[in-house]
């Protein structure tokens, strides 16, 4: 079994690290303008040599990303919590969600910007609006599916909707809840990237943006795969926790052993 | 048991009558466990509304072990979800300990077809879980769920015959093991009153007789006041001390008699002459409900 999962594992490295030579390959046969589209190799090389110049960036855009969520996870779990329980919570505000969720994000950092100035406080308000609405949905989601035999089983021992919601409902919800967290980290990324390049005088968004108007390409590239790093560095993190905090949800297999 | 005698259907026209002003044939007698006085229940609204029971009167008595039978849909289930506390009476009143009192407050054992134990907790949890929830064993159980607590759960375990299942998952369980746990949970805090709708339902027959013994067992140990709902009429004749049988949709209670059996009973006294008897009696009564379920609505 192991061995099977090693394999596949080596094969699927092995067909990403082909995406870049690919790539590289296909820039230097047809003779691709760096301006238009870099190699990877020279991405690469820019993002190492830069690095000095790209580090406090690469800090500030993680830590409003880390801040905006963590806001974007509070929230999302009261306000999922609240929904999942009460009917009429869930009529008013599911609407005004849905409404809030479609509205492009890029129309509501000027909003920000005009209340609370440039910098990294719009961009943590952008990274939680954009964060936090699949975490809403997936807590409600979990305590909506709440089996109704067990709910009459507790409710006639006389426990408070609170004693049901605590015992039942928020552990049914985790691995909804993780599954969450990790769509909701990489949006995050995207709201807080959105601002920087916007209003803001740092950040990976606003180095993005400085590069491209001074046509260096390698630089906006560079800029991408680093926010691509972080975003898969971040997903494997929750993924990990998901794992071990939710692993009744996967049954069987790896959890048995466990 | 003579009062089991005295409960007929109630045929009365229906009336507006306060609670309150119910005149009590039993006057002096003990007080019943369980009281329905008139009770109706309808769900939905006007036009698309759908009378589940009908102006029913029903008692329980302190330590009586009733089991409940008719046709599917009759509004059985309703009367446990009622005495439950789970839904409100549309009509009249349940009185529970000569009083009007929610039944929460009882903490009432319950226990469903489907077991629903917790994924992610193992078996012994799932079965404290009522422990977590109940006075006076709530303020308690930080303390005791590794001491006493924990020894209760395996005690009841043993008795069910799930002995060294304690730290497993519920989905390394069978059917049968798992509805086994579901009565540990139900009985956990010693309820004195105990609901079970079709708690053995799902099982095969053998699983299923082996449990009637163990509940049987159990009922005898601690004697709580059950109310059993069930569609096999050999299940209502082993464990009931009282069998109740309903009519068709909306449901009023069209029998009621006692079951005369010593206990504890066997399965071998299932194939008796007077068993089988009491069984084709039930089975007629339900038969002859149902007809008039499928005349009426033809009707319709």
């Amino acid at each position: 079994m192991r061995k099977i999962i090693n394999r596949q594992r080596r094969r699927s490295f092995g067909l990403i690290a082909l995406f870049f030579v690919g790539w590289e390959v296909a820039c230097l046969v047809s003779g691709m303008s760096d301006l238009i589209l870099p190699r990877p190799s020279q991405v690469f090389t820019t993002m190492f040599q830069r690095m000095p110049i790209l580090w406090p960036h690469i800090l500030q855009t993680l830590m409003t990303t880390m801040i905006g969520f963590a806001l974007g996870v509070a929230l999302g779990v009261v306000l999922g919590a609240v929904i999942g329980v009460s009917r009429t919570a869930y009529e008013t505000a599911y609407p005004l969600l849905i409404g809030f969720s479609s509205i492009p994000k890029v129309a509501v950092v000027p909003i920000f910007v005009l209340w609370f100035g440039s910098g990294t406080v719009p961009a943590v308000l952008t990274a939680l609006s954009i964060c936090f609405f699949p975490i809403v949905v997936n807590i409600a989601t979990g305590l909506a599916t709440t089996e109704p035999e067990l709910e009459d089983v507790l409710k006639a021992l006389g426990a408070s909707k609170l004693d049901i919601l605590w015992n039942v409902g928020l552990p049914r919800t985790m691995p909804f809840f993780f599954a969450s967290l990790k769509v909701a980290v990489t949006y995050a990324f995207v709201g807080t990237v959105l601002s920087e390049t916007v209003a803001s005088n740092r950040g990976i968004g606003n180095v993005m943006m400085t590069a491209s108007s001074n046509f260096n390409v390698p630089m906006v590239f560079a800029g991408l795969f680093i926010l691509a790093g972080m975003g898969i560095a971040l997903y494997v993190v929750f993924s990990l926790i998901e794992s071990r905090v939710t692993g009744w949800a996967n049954r069987k297999n790896d959890f048995a052993a466990a | 048991m003579q009062f089991g005698m005295t409960i007929i259907a109630a045929m009365a026209p229906p009336a507006v009558l306060p609670a309150k002003d119910l005149t009590d044939p039993h006057a002096g007698r003990p007080v019943p466990a369980v009281e329905l006085s008139r009770v109706s229940v309808t769900f939905g609204q006007a036009s698309d509304s759908v009378a589940a029971l009908a102006e029913t009167n029903l008692r329980i008595h302190e330590g009586e072990f009733l089991a409940l039978v008719g046709p599917s849909g009759c509004g059985k289930s309703t009367i446990l979800r009622l005495v439950g506390g789970l839904i409100q009476p549309t009509e009249g009143v349940v009185i529970l300990g000569g009083r009007e009192v929610a039944a929460r407050a009882l903490r009432i054992g319950m226990a469903f077809q489907n077991p629903t134990m917790l994924p992610w907790l193992t078996i012994e949890q799932n079965i404290m879980l009522p422990l977590k929830i109940v006075e006076p064993f709530r303020s308690q159980f930080r303390k005791e769920k590794r001491g006493a607590f924990r020894d209760k759960a395996h005690d009841l375990l043993a008795q069910v015959g799930l002995k060294g299942f304690a730290g497993k998952f519920p989905w390394q369980l069978s059917g049968g093991m798992l509805q086994r746990a579901n009565l540990c949970r139900a009985l956990i805090h010693e309820p004195r009153m105990l609901m079970l709708d079709e708690p053995f339902g799902a099982l095969d027959q053998f699983t299923r007789e082996e449990l009637w013994a163990i509940m049987q067992k159990m009922w005898l140990a601690h004697k709580p006041t059950v109310l059993l709902v069930t569609h096999d009429l050999r299940e209502a004749a082993f464990l009931g001390t009282r069998i109740c049988v309903m009519s068709a949709r909306p449901g009023r209670i069209v029998d009621d008699a006692p079951v005369p059996f010593a206990r504890p009973r066997t399965i071998a006294m299932t194939f008796e002459p007077d068993f089988v008897a009491l069984n084709q009696r039930l089975r007629s009564l339900i038969v002859e409900a149902r007809s008039g379920a499928t005349v009426s609505e033809e009707s319709l």
